[in-house]
């Protein structure tokens, strides 16, 4: 069972991951891909309980200006290697009006979390098998880094001026 | 030199403690081989042939002598008593336990060093001209520059897991490139614009490899200030569009050369548009506060023509050799740069061992201002030693075996570890260079030659610079046999240029005659003063071609 975590918990997940579209969509909140939501943004919408997730190849321009009022947004990692998925995260968080949440999906291992919530990420489903208790230990391994992000709007140079 | 602060400290112990534990887990079987194999190699850790092999940062190749004792005392105590200097002026261990590998950076750390992003495919160790900060005819010091890059890019959240490698170099001299800027993922120039504002001409997509390119101009110039926000835009550009389906099409290069360096270059401004003037702009504050730790120590008012230095060099061959090829001109009057070379005869090219090292930091002591550099010719430098005291130096270098007199000579050259401790060599690199030693070890002949560069690689991933050597040799396996294909006419500075194979490749021991002929081809045709690269540029490369493939009989 794949747990769902934040950077304080763990959490329940009530959302259905959608990753073809076979015949008919199961109820409830659903994840469905990008691409077909796109395609079918009206009726859709009129279902409501819709998210989308984006595939890490994705062209993203297309959905910057449509996403605004979705509740949830899921970012897959086909390989925790493959760091496309973090310049994805930030743009969608810095360059549409999205207010919801953006989650993780894929290989999301351990030793990530730290950059993923730093690139704009509210929630995480681990990879099957990892302890989503042991994982919260991982949102905090650098106290102070050096950049600015989706998480701290100024680098070091200017945080630390300001305290001082 | 940078100092850490409070946080620059805390960053790196949080990181050998989250190295720790990475390596528990690993050992307790808890992460995965492949899970593991990212983590450890952007630290530095790679598994070879025998051990792993620990590269350790020395950001852009500037040591204190304290860390140089540190370095001594690691390779004393985790390894077999020596240490390597790598063409990207880092240093490498290889023959630390992995169980050591926690132990070691702690120890790292009590001295301001890590091994933070020495490899793996993220944003790698900042090089710039060895002769920083001391050498004339250098428009500024770029070293605080390169501290800059390197407190972004040390943990950049987004740019962790790009489709390649990156690597980045700064050069601030008018007429040099001792760095070999255009051969860079990005390569930044220093300059000055027409109203006298000092900013950065930027370079992208350069690099050697399986598909050697010199890297384009994509911005003639950009404002001190903006350094930052504009590399967020490069990278972020390369992390979205760079290929990660072919780890041989993955660098920035291949993109660049895929759009073209226009559209490149538009796609760039395009997304730094958005960042540009953001919070990550540089604030006059923080660009004073990094060129602080940089501010030429104080130098004595000394003459620059020492009458001992005379008598000694009148009296002493040896010195005067060593002088003529090691010691370079520092700007100030009284001073010299000196280089300790890492090539004698019968050592690999860039080895040290533990009591060199602590010699090293002890010579940098006495004459030198406590600081050491390495080159990516994989040599030290000592930067700002008197004049008075260069004879001292010399005889104390020279009975430690790094003063031979060969800086920029053909047995200066650069050399990979090659197939005796790489898994990735394709064949041995280190007895090629051996036998090159021994074969050419007659210094009148050598000098006589002049300046040429030697570069080996044990495979094509071109770790020994072979394309950018005047005379390249790069390790091939033909069915399970190592052979050796040579290229000429690469070159590093300035006018970088990328060498062309000569022909067919030749077995190890056909080498040193092969080396030999097309030394002799040169001999008999250059036009008095021409370096060998020179006379390769006016005549071409057919006669030298046509001197090694000639018939037998």
């Amino acid at each position: 069972m794949q747990k769902l975590i934040n950077d304080t918990g763990v959490l329940d997940d009530n959302w259905t991951l959608v990753e073809d579209i076979e015949s008919e969509l199961p109820s409830g909140n659903i994840l469905v891909p990008a691409p077909y939501w796109l395609d079918n943004r009206d009726a859709l919408n009129a279902r409501g309980n819709v998210g989308i997730w984006l595939a890490s190849d994705v062209e993203l321009a297309p959905y910057l200006s449509l996403i605004s009022s979705l509740p949830l947004i899921a970012i897959h990692f086909p390989a925790f290697a493959n760091g496309r998925g973090y310049s994805l995260a930030r743009l969608v968080k810095e360059r549409s009006d999205f207010s919801g949440e953006l989650r993780a999906i894929g290989d999301v291992l351990l030793d990530q979390l730290f950059f993923m919530r730093r690139c704009g990420f509210d929630s995480y489903l681990l990879k099957d098998g990892l302890s989503g208790q042991k994982a919260l230990d991982f949102f905090s391994t650098f106290t102070d880094p050096y950049q600015l992000a989706n998480d701290l709007p100024e680098p070091l140079f200017r945080r630390k001026h300001t305290a001082a | 030199m940078y100092k850490y602060d409070d946080y620059d400290q805390r960053i790196v112990d949080e990181r050998v403690a989250q190295f720790k534990d990475q390596t528990e887990r690993y050992l307790a079987g808890e992460l995965s081989e492949e899970q593991f194999l990212p983590l450890r190699l952007q630290n530095g850790l790679y598994v070879q042939r025998y051990a792993p092999m620990l590269r350790v940062a020395v950001p852009y190749g500037l040591m204190s002598s304290q860390q140089v004792r540190k370095l001594a005392h690691i390779a004393r105590t985790y390894d077999k008593g020596y240490a390597h200097i790598s063409t990207r002026t880092n240093v490498q261990f290889n023959w630390p336990e992995l169980a050591d590998v926690p132990a070691i950076l702690a120890e790292l750390a009590e001295v301001q060093m890590h091994a933070i992003q020495t490899s793996g495919n993220c944003i790698r160790n900042t090089t710039t001209d060895q002769f920083a900060g001391v050498v004339p005819d250098e428009l500024v010091d770029p070293r605080p520059y390169c501290e800059i890059i390197r407190q972004w890019s040390t943990f950049h959240p987004e740019f962790a897991f790009l489709p390649r490698k990156f690597k980045i170099a700064v050069n601030s001299h008018l007429k040099e490139d001792r760095v070999a800027t255009l051969l860079h993922d990005i390569g930044i120039k220093i300059v000055r614009n027409q109203a006298g504002e000092l900013g950065f001409q930027v370079y992208v997509g350069g690099g050697l490899g399986r598909t050697p390119i010199v890297a384009n101009l994509v911005k003639d110039f950009l404002a001190e200030k903006d350094l930052l926000t504009y590399l967020d835009a490069v990278l972020r550009v390369y992390n979205l569009n760079g290929r990660r389906d072919n780890k041989y099409k993955a660098r920035i290069k291949i993109l660049v050369k895929a759009l073209g360096v226009e559209d490149f270059a538009k796609l760039v401004d395009e997304e730094w548009q958005h960042l540009k003037d953001g919070p990550g702009t540089l604030t006059s504050a923080e660009l004073e506060r990094i060129k602080a730790h940089f501010v030429a120590p104080a130098y004595e008012a000394l003459s620059d023509h020492d009458s001992t230095l005379q008598t000694h060099m009148a009296d002493n061959k040896a010195f005067s050799n060593w002088y003529q090829r090691n010691v370079s001109q520092h700007k100030v009057d009284g001073y010299a740069i000196v280089t300790l070379t890492l090539k004698k005869i019968g050592t690999p090219p860039g080895d040290i061992t533990d009591l060199q090292l602590d010699t090293v930091a002890d010579l940098a002591d006495r004459y030198s201002l406590g600081e050491i550099r390495s080159t990516h010719e994989q040599n030290l430098v000592l930067a700002d030693v008197k004049k008075s005291q260069l004879f001292d130096l010399w005889q104390a270098a020279k009975q430690a075996g790094f003063a031979t007199p060969n800086l920029g000579m053909l047995t200066d050259m650069i050399c990979c570890p090659g197939g005796d401790f790489c898994a990735l060599a394709n064949a041995k690199s280190l007895p090629v260079a051996e036998a090159l030693q021994e074969k050419f070890d007659n210094l009148d002949y050598l000098y006589d030659l002049g300046e040429i560069d030697l570069n080996i690689s044990g495979c094509m991933n071109a770790c020994g610079h072979h394309h950018i050597g005047h005379i390249g040799i790069l390790g091939v396996d033909k069915k399970g046999a190592e052979f050796y294909q040579v290229s000429l006419g690469g070159q590093s500075g300035t006018g970088a240029s990328i060498g062309k194979i000569l022909g067919p490749s030749f077995a190890r021991a056909e080498m040193p005659n092969i080396i030999g002929k097309i030394l002799d081809v040169f001999v008999e045709s250059r036009i008095e003063g021409e370096r060998f690269i020179d006379t390769y540029g006016r005549i071409g490369q057919t006669p030298f071609k046509e001197r090694v493939y000639a018939k037998a009989n």
